[in-house]
């Protein structure tokens, strides 16, 4: 199997890789999406950089992938959906990434279109995610598109998709994995997850149906009480575990800004760096961060269980 | 059956408005609600009296005929009933719409109705639910007759997105179920787990982009 990217080649040595993750919105600079990259050099070994997450129409996701990685050195996972494009247009947009340099891309559904700022928009799904992989790795092994027409020069992707160990029934979610496992798919990277043994459970599941794939498990620390109560009402099917809420709530009552910074850095630590210590002995490959707009965290975290 | 909602009032009364001599003809095929000769008197008469407010008299007349997809159907029933009708509003679904407007070419033909889906009904709850969207190439021999095309709200076909929470679709906030997990239950209750786990290639789209024909039997 060729490696083409910094991400693969730490995988495929057996390290436990950390990605971050990069948003950038609605805008035209990327000023803070590349302050934000610069603050994780070192730490990450690649980021995500998200494709119109929750389906607001922000800047394009191959743009700001190349313009990270041309900036700053931080190697991207493109995220590509297929809410927002028909097969032609992926193609064009994997050609162009192909082109730039991009060598990571993370092959999703997307959010409905109907749950973002454009809800009036069609939503396209001409491909779903399983068909996106399958899409990609013809590219890449082949040297083809979709339909066999030659591609002049090499595709050098690695794919990875998106799983869901919060899914109810969990069996569902681990026969879509192994279907994308199936298509092609080389890593997965998983939703937000508090419970370690629910973690546990999902890697138990994958054994029993003999899924192979490395996993890179989502965390989202939370940066202030505001976040972790949003986390906790608005995204479904994740639940922040009563403890750390109790103790965020509590620190939000500390009326110094710079003590209440750090005593929401110390539960964070408090939490996470145990839970990644259990997620070590686990079959993760890695850890994927979620900590858009808390960088700061970064650092602390991936340095104590090196 | 095809569903359909009737239109406001007021966007009836602005299309026929221009006319003085107006019938209106309900159809007694599959649209549901029935949208039938009751249904077209009731019609007539509410627009008789809608133009009337906006200081207009019209002569407005109604009948129905059974199936107004059907070209043969609507010659023999409605031709002799036409007169010396200036517009005509039909109560049937759209296809009744274009079936008329092919079959009287000089007389134009307004729409009553919204149809917004083919479906069932559930007369106990007062509810009609799309189950399929005509996508040419029919998948429910593989999904236990749960249309995923239909069903799902960005017709997936290779089993549930990442959204569904307690089985619920992410879509219009969690009220439908997530039709990928009720073929998954289905699936596994049958012993089939094979077929929800089954990965399906891109469809071929040529098969649901309209306009399209089936010319003696061959879709077009």
């Amino acid at each position: 199997m060729r490696i083409f990217s910094n991400l693969m080649k730490e995988i495929k040595e057996g390290h436990f890789v950390f990605t971050g993750e990069l948003e950038p919105e609605k805008e035209t600079d990327l000023h803070n999406t590349i302050k934000a990259a610069e603050e994780l050099k070192g730490y990450v070994v690649a980021c995500n950089v998200t494709d119109n997450p929750n389906s607001m129409a922000y800047i394009s996701s191959l743009v700001a992938s190349y313009l990270i990685q041309e900036r700053t050195g931080m190697e991207a996972i493109y995220q590509l959906r297929c809410t927002d494009r028909n097969a032609a247009a992926l193609t064009s947009d994997l050609l162009g990434a192909c082109a730039l340099g991009i060598r990571n891309v993370l092959a999703l559904t997307g959010d409905h279109i109907g749950l973002g700022d454009y809800a009036k928009a069609k939503p396209v799904y001409d491909l779903d995610s399983a068909q996106l992989t399958y899409m990609i790795r013809k590219m890449v092994d082949e040297g083809v598109d979709l339909y066999g027409n030659k591609i002049h020069g090499d595709v050098r992707l690695h794919v990875g998709v998106a799983a869901n160990p919060n899914c109810e029934p969990l069996e569902a979610e681990i026969l879509k994995l192994a279907r994308k496992v199936e298509a092609g798919a080389e890593f997965a990277q998983t939703q937000v997850i508090y419970d370690i043994e629910r973690v546990k459970e999902f890697f138990e599941m994958m054994r029993s149906y003999g899924i192979k794939i490395p996993v890179l498990v989502g965390i989202f620390p939370l940066k202030s009480y505001g976040v972790a109560k949003f986390f906790d009402e608005h995204i479904a099917g994740v639940h922040v575990p009563e403890e750390l809420m109790e103790r965020i709530t509590k620190a939000k009552d500390e009326p110094d800004k710079q003590k209440r910074k750090e005593k929401i850095l110390e539960i964070n630590l408090d939490f996470f760096i145990p839970f990644l210590k259990e997620l070590k002995r686990t079959e993760a490959a890695g850890c994927h961060i979620m900590a858009v707009g808390y960088p700061e965290i970064i650092p602390p975290l991936t340095e104590a269980v090196k | 059956m095809i569903v359909t909602k009737e239109k406001p009032i007021d966007e009836i009364l602005e299309y026929v408005e221009p006319y003085g001599k107006i019938l209106v003809v309900g159809c007694e095929g599959c649209t549901h609600p029935p949208r039938g000769l009751r249904e077209a008197r009731n019609m007539a008469m509410t627009v008789s009296m809608g133009l009337k407010l906006r200081g207009k008299s019209v002569e407005v007349r109604s009948t129905s005929i059974a199936k107004q997809c059907d070209l043969y159907n609507c010659k023999v029933a409605l031709e002799p009933q036409i007169g010396d009708a200036e517009a005509i509003l039909t109560m049937a679904c759209s296809i009744g719409v274009g079936a008329l407007s092919t079959l009287f070419p000089d007389i134009p033909v307004f729409p009553a109705q919204n149809t917004v889906f083919m479906g069932v009904e559930d007369r106990e709850s007062d509810t009609f639910k799309e189950m399929c969207r005509a996508c040419g190439d029919c998948l429910l021999g593989e999904t236990f007759g749960i249309c995923p095309i239909a069903r799902c709200a960005k017709s997936l076909l290779n089993g549930p997105c990442g959204g569904p929470v307690d089985g619920m679709c992410e879509y219009k906030e969690y009220t439908n179920k997530c039709a990928w997990i009720e073929i998954y239950e289905r699936a596994k209750k049958f012993n089939r787990l094979d077929l929800f786990k089954k990965l399906r290639l891109p469809r071929d789209r040529r098969l649901e982009t309209p306009p399209r024909m089936l010319v003696g039997g061959e879709l077009k």
